[in-house]
C-alpha cells in the first residue's frame, strides 16, 4: 500500500467516515469531524504505522490529509 | 407524608439472558441461565473460565462506528440501555432537558482500557498512551455518554460502591427529584470489566465459583453448595419521574418508589459481620423512610450473591428486621440467573423489582436445590409464581461494608 492508501485506512478507522470521503483536500477538522482528541490520537496512529517521530510543532501544520501524506512521504 | 411522590414509567435492560428488559424478564420468569463458557480473553489457567456474558450486542446497532470507538463496553451499554428506556417511555428528555438527570451506579468502570493503555505505557512509553485513555475508563462517563445522546441536562453523576451502585444509582436519583432539581431521571448502573485482572482478581479474593464443568448451576444463592459468583455483565435502566410530571404527560406508571435506605457495616473490607446488622440497618431506614412496618413487605428481591457469607449473613439481617414476618414473605435471587453484575446488578435488579409489580409475577430462584445452613426462608426456589405483589424491597450491599436498599410500590393513584 502506498503512504496515501496507508494514511487514508488510518483516518477511516480512527475517525469513522467512509473511505471516499477522505480526500487529500479534506480538513482533518472541519471536513472530517476531527476533534483536539481525534487529532492526537491521529498523530500517535501514524507515528506507530510509519516509524516516525511528530513533534507537537509539526504536528499543528497538518491541517488537511495531503499535509500528512506529504510530510510523512518526506520523511521516510 | 408531604414528600413528592415519584414513580418509574419505563425500563430498559441488557443482561446476560436477554438484550432488553421485555427478552431479558421473559427468559428470567422461564428459569434461563445466562451463564457460560468465558469468550472475551484467554482464560487458560484462571481459577474461574465461565461467566455470565451478555451475548449477541452489536454497538453499532445503537450509535454510529465513530462514537462505539470512543467508549468502552460499559458505555455502550449505558448508552444502548439509554436509547431504549427513551424510546419506551414517549418522553424526550431533550424537550426538557434542565429538567432531565442521569445517575448511573458503576463500580469499576474502564478496567478493559485500564489493561490494555497499561500494556502500551509498558511497552512503548508514556508517549504512547491514548488521549482518550481518561475520558473513557472513568466510571461516571456512562452517565456523561446518556447525557450527551440524549440531551439531558440535569443532574449528572455516578454513584460508586461496588456491588451496591445500582441500587445507590436509583436512590438517589429518586432523592433529585424529591428535592425538585429534576423532574425526571434516567438511573440505574452498569458495569463490564470481563477482563483478565478482574477475573484474576476476584479469584485470588476467593469470591467466584470455580464450578467450571457446570456454568449453568454455578449461582446457586442459597444452596448449602454454593461455591461464590458468577461475574456477570449488563444495565438496567429505569425512568424515574415526579408524580405530578408524569401525570401531565399521560405516562403509564409502573410502579412508585417509596423509600429508600443506606447504610455501611463498619466492619471489614469484603466480609459483612456475622449478623447482618450493617445490612439490617439499610432495610430498616428504607421502611422508616416509607413510613412502613415491617409486616407491610410481601416480597423482596434479595443481594443473593450465591458466596458462602452473603447469603448467610443476608438471612440473618432479613430475619432480624422481619422477625417471624421474614417466614412470611418471599424473596428472589436473579443473580441464580444473570449472575452478578457488580455495579449494574443494584440497576437490572431494580427493574426486575418494578417489573414483579407491574406483572404481579414473582420470578423463581434457580439451582436452589438444598438450602443452605439457616437458610430456611421461602426463596421461592419451587419457580416463577403469579401472585399479588404490593411491595417489592430491593437490596444490595458492596465490598467495604456499604448497604443500599430501594423500596417499591404498586402503584396506586
Amino acid at each position: 500500500m502506498s503512504v496515501e492508501e496507508k494514511v487514508k485506512a488510518i483516518i477511516v478507522d480512527q475517525l469513522g467516515v467512509a473511505a471516499e470521503e477522505v480526500k487529500p483536500e479534506s480538513s482533518f477538522v472541519e471536513d472530517l469531524g476531527a476533534d483536539s482528541l481525534d487529532l492526537t490520537e491521529l498523530i500517535m496512529a501514524m507515528e506507530e504505522e510509519f516509524g516516525v517521530e511528530i513533534d507537537d510543532e509539526e504536528a499543528q501544520k497538518l491541517i488537511k490529509v495531503k499535509d500528512a501524506t506529504d510530510y510523512i512521504s518526506s520523511k521516510s | 407524608m408531604n414528600r413528592r411522590r415519584v414513580v418509574v414509567t419505563a425500563v430498559s435492560a441488557i443482561t446476560p439472558i436477554g438484550n432488553d428488559a421485555e427478552t431479558s424478564w421473559t427468559n428470567l420468569c422461564a428459569g434461563m441461565s445466562g451463564a457460560g463458557p468465558m469468550t472475551r480473553f484467554d482464560c487458560t489457567g484462571y481459577e474461574t473460565t465461565f461467566a455470565c456474558e451478555v451475548k449477541g450486542f452489536a454497538p453499532t446497532d445503537h450509535m454510529p462506528p465513530k462514537a462505539a470507538k470512543r467508549m468502552e463496553t460499559f458505555t455502550q451499554y449505558a448508552v444502548a440501555c439509554a436509547k431504549m428506556l427513551v424510546a419506551g417511555s414517549g418522553f424526550d428528555p431533550a424537550a426538557e432537558p434542565e429538567r432531565t438527570g442521569v445517575v448511573l451506579g458503576c463500580g469499576l468502570g474502564g478496567l478493559e482500557t485500564i489493561e490494555k493503555q497499561h500494556q502500551r505505557l509498558v511497552e512503548a512509553g508514556p508517549g504512547r498512551v491514548s488521549p482518550f485513555f481518561i475520558p473513557v475508563v472513568i466510571a461516571n462517563m456512562a452517565p456523561g455518554q446518556v447525557s450527551i445522546f440524549t440531551g439531558a441536562r440535569g443532574p449528572q453523576y455516578a454513584t460508586t460502591s461496588a456491588c451496591a451502585s445500582g441500587t445507590h444509582g436509583v436512590g438517589y436519583a429518586y432523592t433529585d427529584i424529591v428535592m425538585g432539581r429534576a423532574d425526571a431521571m434516567m438511573c440505574g448502573g452498569v458495569e463490564s470489566c470481563m477482563t483478565p485482572t478482574a477475573v484474576a482478581g476476584f479469584n485470588a479474593a476467593k469470591a467466584l465459583s470455580t464450578r467450571n464443568g457446570d456454568p449453568a448451576r454455578a449461582s446457586r444463592p442459597f444452596d448449602k453448595d454454593r461455591d461464590g459468583f458468577v461475574m456477570g455483565e449488563g444495565c438496567g435502566m429505569l425512568l424515574l419521574e415526579g408524580l405530578d410530571h408524569a401525570k401531565a404527560r399521560g405516562a403509564r406508571i409502573l410502579a412508585e418508589v417509596i423509600g429508600f435506605g443506606a447504610s455501611s457495616d463498619a466492619y471489614h473490607m469484603t466480609a459483612p459481620p456475622e449478623d447482618g446488622s450493617g445490612m439490617a440497618l439499610c432495610m430498616r431506614a428504607a421502611l422508616r423512610e416509607a413510613g412502613l412496618p415491617p409486616e407491610a413487605i410481601d416480597h423482596i428481591n434479595a443481594h443473593g450473591t450465591s458466596t458462602y457469607l452473603n447469603d448467610l449473613c443476608e438471612t440473618r439481617a432479613v430475619k432480624t428486621v422481619f422477625g417471624d414476618h421474614a417466614y412470611k414473605l418471599c424473596l428472589t435471587a436473579n443473580k441464580s440467573m444473570i449472575g452478578h453484575l457488580l455495579g449494574g446488578a443494584g440497576g437490572v435488579e431494580s427493574v426486575f423489582s418494578v417489573l414483579t409489580l407491574d406483572r404481579q409475577t414473582i420470578p423463581g430462584t434457580i439451582n436452589l436445590e438444598n438450602p443452605g445452613e439457616e437458610c430456611d426462608l421461602d426463596y421461592t426456589a419451587g419457580g416463577t409464581v403469579q401472585k399479588p405483589v404490593q411491595y417489592v424491597m430491593c437490596n444490595s450491599f458492596g465490598f467495604g461494608g456499604t448497604n443500599a436498599s430501594i423500596l417499591f410500590k404498586r402503584f396506586e393513584d
